[in-house]
């Protein structure tokens, strides 16, 4: 067989070449940086899941080389496959960024803001979300809504009111997991997950869906208010587990270990073990072996999200990738950036020649130059 | 009088059941189309016909039939969408009720053009004696040869089995109906791939309104080139329209797309004008989610060229001035009836609605409400009005299915023709709560043209 045929898609202006049946926000991660929606639904792990949280919504100007009429509406890049010589707008669309902010405004209404008491602060992939496209206040001036905490089993605790309805345990419980009793019970903004009449969630895997919900709906009952993420430091650990791979992440505080997760990668999402399969982890290796002594430390993570956990940490950080220069195609001009002539303003005044700091009247009269006498 | 092709024998004693129907010429079609044609010739007769969906959006029945993929071995279906969930539209219970055999007789032509050997008859779960209605049909249908093995010795076999529906609205949604079909959680699917490609258990499938199967059957009957004749335009053949709402005979009524909407609602044959003598203040011509044409808009187009009731002649204008042919589901509203509460009315129904799997649509809707209710109850302030404007707006378009922009558009619609009206109830909160806004500018079209 000759060689795979590939598709070159172009993402904000800059063009790759992916194998046919990717999705285009697939595509736009192998690009990095800002260039790559965000995803709150969608998990790359798990299938069926994406197309619901309506967060990665792009605009398709070009739908392909054969027939390159734009889509009318925004697709959701999670769910959309990339067809040949398709050109793709996120950052430099005018209508995404609306349209996002809009989906966050959404997603924020019946969220509580309780991240100062909320165990996902610093790793919630919605609250960096709201950071990079929300309203600095809210328009909403009506009662959220407010549901129990439940207890599924001895190790999760179910806390509805801050769900913001993914989808993603539904489909891990389901896939991972071979007696399925979790899904989603009524409709509409009264929906909410559960499990069959109440009952516990058992499985060896059933940890897992901590790590894949985006909030702090579903959280770790071992780890509850007992540290905040960006005072503990990530360090890669492995155990021989009978159960799963064994390799883990450890959350540590001095040599006390908080708590134990799947090791994720820049997306937020559990990486590969060395075997090449997913990294899922069992519940015995996440609630039960909290000792330092039952891991053989590796060394520190390296942590590549842009979030608060990467706070502090001492080595082992990479920044994610700048993509603004390729998308513009030119030194983006930045509004807080200090030089000698401004950018942004008059180029013909020197702010050198101005006494003291400049103020908005060296600008604003013409005939001086921004030169005082 | 208009022809009538679907309802013409509806006031024939006894014509619910089997014999009575035969002897009045019914299942003819069948035997032509199983006997005569081929499945092939039935799509192109379809597509000559120029017959559009009859459950809202109007797309090309015979063009919708033609997409739908043949792998070798594996079965397709076909799907009756009878899950008539739409307030104001009632036109297919009506033909359910009293005329089952003419529904049966299109499934049994479309299933033969389409190669469904089982078809499904999906039905809203609050219609709750019409299943029984329609499985006798079957069973009658059955016991002559009409269906089950071998039909009329054509070696064409079909089954029909009607399915209840659990009382959902977005289970009217092709996708959603099929997952429910299916036994799940009645949530939409993500499109592509569409039905015609994967549908009920990942097999070919086309999902039609019971309307649109039930026009096959004159279709077949008179030709497709005849059919084309009737009406206007590429609006073909004769719709179901359900009038209800102010106006002195509410009712299921067949026309042939060529009469003005200002016959429909003031001829004695119709409507029969708006009741106890009032004056006409809006209308919905289109079922719920259709935008909402105040008097002057409704008789006129933006151009002052009359309005007729087809499905060009309604959406002309676009959004801005016009509205759509929808379901058919046709609401008058009188100069008594306020349109803040009324907009509230829906925004109610399609929060209640949402499936929930989208956060637009999810939370939009039940922010909508929450603000209409507000304005309704003499609470609302000014900037209500404009954040009601900017969630629509985000609401529509953004969606999976198609229910996020049925609950987006009467919002937008009511704001876009009545704002004057949501500033009244802001303005006046004490009085808005006594009595109604009334007219103003959106009088009857008729007392201005007198």
């Amino acid at each position: 067989m000759s060689e795979v045929q590939k598709f070159k898609v172009t993402i904000d202006n800059i063009t790759i070449e992916v194998a046919p049946g990717t999705t285009i926000l697939e595509a736009a991660r192998k690009i990095g940086g800002e260039v790559a929606p965000p995803a709150m639904c969608f998990y790359s792990k798990l299938k069926g899941s994406g197309g619901k949280c309506r967060t990665c919504l792009v605009e398709v100007s070009k739908g392909s080389e054969k027939d390159p009429r734009p889509m009318p509406k925004l697709v959701a890049s999670c769910r959309t496959t990339v067809m040949d010589g398709m050109e793709v707008k996120n950052i430099t669309s005018e209508k995404v960024p609306d349209a996002r902010a809009g989906v966050v405004e959404f997603l924020l209404l019946n969220h509580p803001l309780d991240c100062p008491i909320c165990d996902q602060a610093g790793e919630c992939h919605l609250q960096d979300l709201s950071y990079e496209h929300g309203r600095e206040g809210t328009r909403y001036e009506f009662q959220k809504r407010v549901f129990k905490k439940h207890d599924l089993g001895p190790y999760i605790q179910l806390h509805m009111t801050r769900c913001i309805l993914c989808y993603r345990c539904v489909f891990t419980a389901d896939q991972l997991t071979n007696k399925r009793v979790h899904g989603i019970l009524d409709r509409g903004d009264h929906a909410e997950i559960a499990t069959h009449i109440e009952k516990a969630l058992d499985n060896d895997f059933i940890g897992n869906v901590i790590d894949v919900c985006p909030v702090g709906a579903l959280t770790d009952k071992t780890f509850r208010f007992k540290n905040r993420v960006w005072f503990t430091k990530p360090v890669d650990a492995h155990r021989d587990c009978p159960t799963c791979s064994g390799e883990v992440q450890l959350w540590m505080r001095g040599d006390e270990v908080f708590r134990v997760t799947a090791r994720k990668d820049e997306w937020g999402e559990v990486k590969e073990n060395s075997k090449g399969e997913t990294g899922w982890i069992c519940n015995e290796c996440r609630f039960e072996k909290k000792h330092i002594h039952d891991w053989t430390i590796e060394g520190p993570s390296v942590i590549n999200r842009h979030s608060v956990i990467s706070q502090g940490h001492y080595v082992g950080i990479t920044k994610p990738k700048e993509t603004v220069q390729e998308v513009i195609g030119k030194e983006p001009r930045l509004l807080m950036d200090i030089h000698s002539v401004s950018q942004v303003n008059k180029p013909n005044i020197d702010l050198s020649l101005i006494n003291g700091p400049a103020h908005s009247d060296d600008f604003n009269h013409p005939n001086t130059n921004g030169k005082q006498d | 009088m208009g022809i009538k092709l679907l309802l013409d024998k509806a006031h024939v004693e006894g014509i619910r059941y089997f014999d009575v129907y035969r002897r009045e010429g019914g299942y003819r079609s069948v035997e032509k189309a199983l006997k005569t044609m081929s499945p092939e010739a039935i799509v192109e007769e379809v597509k000559k016909s120029g017959l559009r969906g009859r459950g809202g959006a109007g797309f090309p029945t015979g063009m919708k039939w033609s997409f739908i993929a043949k792998p070798e071995g594996v079965p397709r279906h076909l799907v009756c969408n009878a899950d008539e969930s739409e307030p104001g539209t009632f036109k297919d219970r009506y033909l359910m009720e009293f005329l089952p055999h003419v529904l049966i007789e299109g499934l049994i032509i479309s299933s033969f053009a389409l190669g469904s050997n089982a078809t499904y008859i999906y039905i809203r779960g609050e219609y709750a004696w019409i299943p029984d209605i329609l499985e006798q049909a079957i069973a009658e249908a059955k016991a002559n040869g009409f269906l089950g093995k071998n039909i009329l010795g054509t070696g064409f076999d079909c089954e029909i089995y009607v399915q209840r529906g659990a009382g959902a609205y977005i289970c009217g949604e092709e996708t959603a109906l099929i997952e429910s079909l299916e036994g799940k959680r009645g949530n939409p699917r993500i499109k592509p791939p569409f039905p015609a490609i994967q549908g009920l258990w990942m097999r070919p499938t086309v999902v039609n309104n019971v309307e649109t199967l039930a026009a096959v059957v004159p279709i077949i009957n008179m030709g497709g080139e005849e059919y084309a004749k009737i009406g206007v335009g590429k609006s073909t053949g004769t719709k179901l329209i359900s009038a209800c709402g102010n106006i002195n005979k509410p009712g299921v009524y067949e026309i042939d797309m060529t009469i003005s909407v200002e016959e429909f609602i003031y001829s004695e044959e119709y409507c029969g004008g708006i009741a106890n003598g009032k004056r006409l203040k809006a209308c919905i011509p289109g079922g719920s989610s259709v935008p909402i044409l105040p008097a002057n808009l409704l008789f006129k187009t933006a151009k002052g060229e009359t309005r007729y009731m087809n499905y060009e002649s309604l959406s002309d204008g676009g959004f801005a001035t016009g509205s759509m042919m929808g379901s058919g589901g046709f609401i008058v509203l009188d100069e008594d009836q306020c349109v803040v509460k009324h907009t509230y009315t829906l925004a109610r129904f399609y929060r209640h609605e949402s499936c929930g799997q989208c956060s637009p649509c999810r939370e939009g809707t039940g922010w909508m409400e929450k603000i209409l209710k507000k304005i309704d109850s003499g609470k609302g302030e000014m900037k209500d009005i404009d954040l009601l404007w900017d969630i629509q707006r985000r609401i529509e378009g953004n969606t999976i299915c198609p229910l996020g922009d049925a609950a987006a558009w009467p919002v937008a619609a009511a704001i876009r023709h009545f704002r004057d009206e949501f500033e009244w109830h802001v303005l006046n909160p004490e009085e808005s709560q006594k009595r109604n806004y009334g007219l103003a500018h959106y009088a009857d079209a008729r007392e201005v043209v007198a």
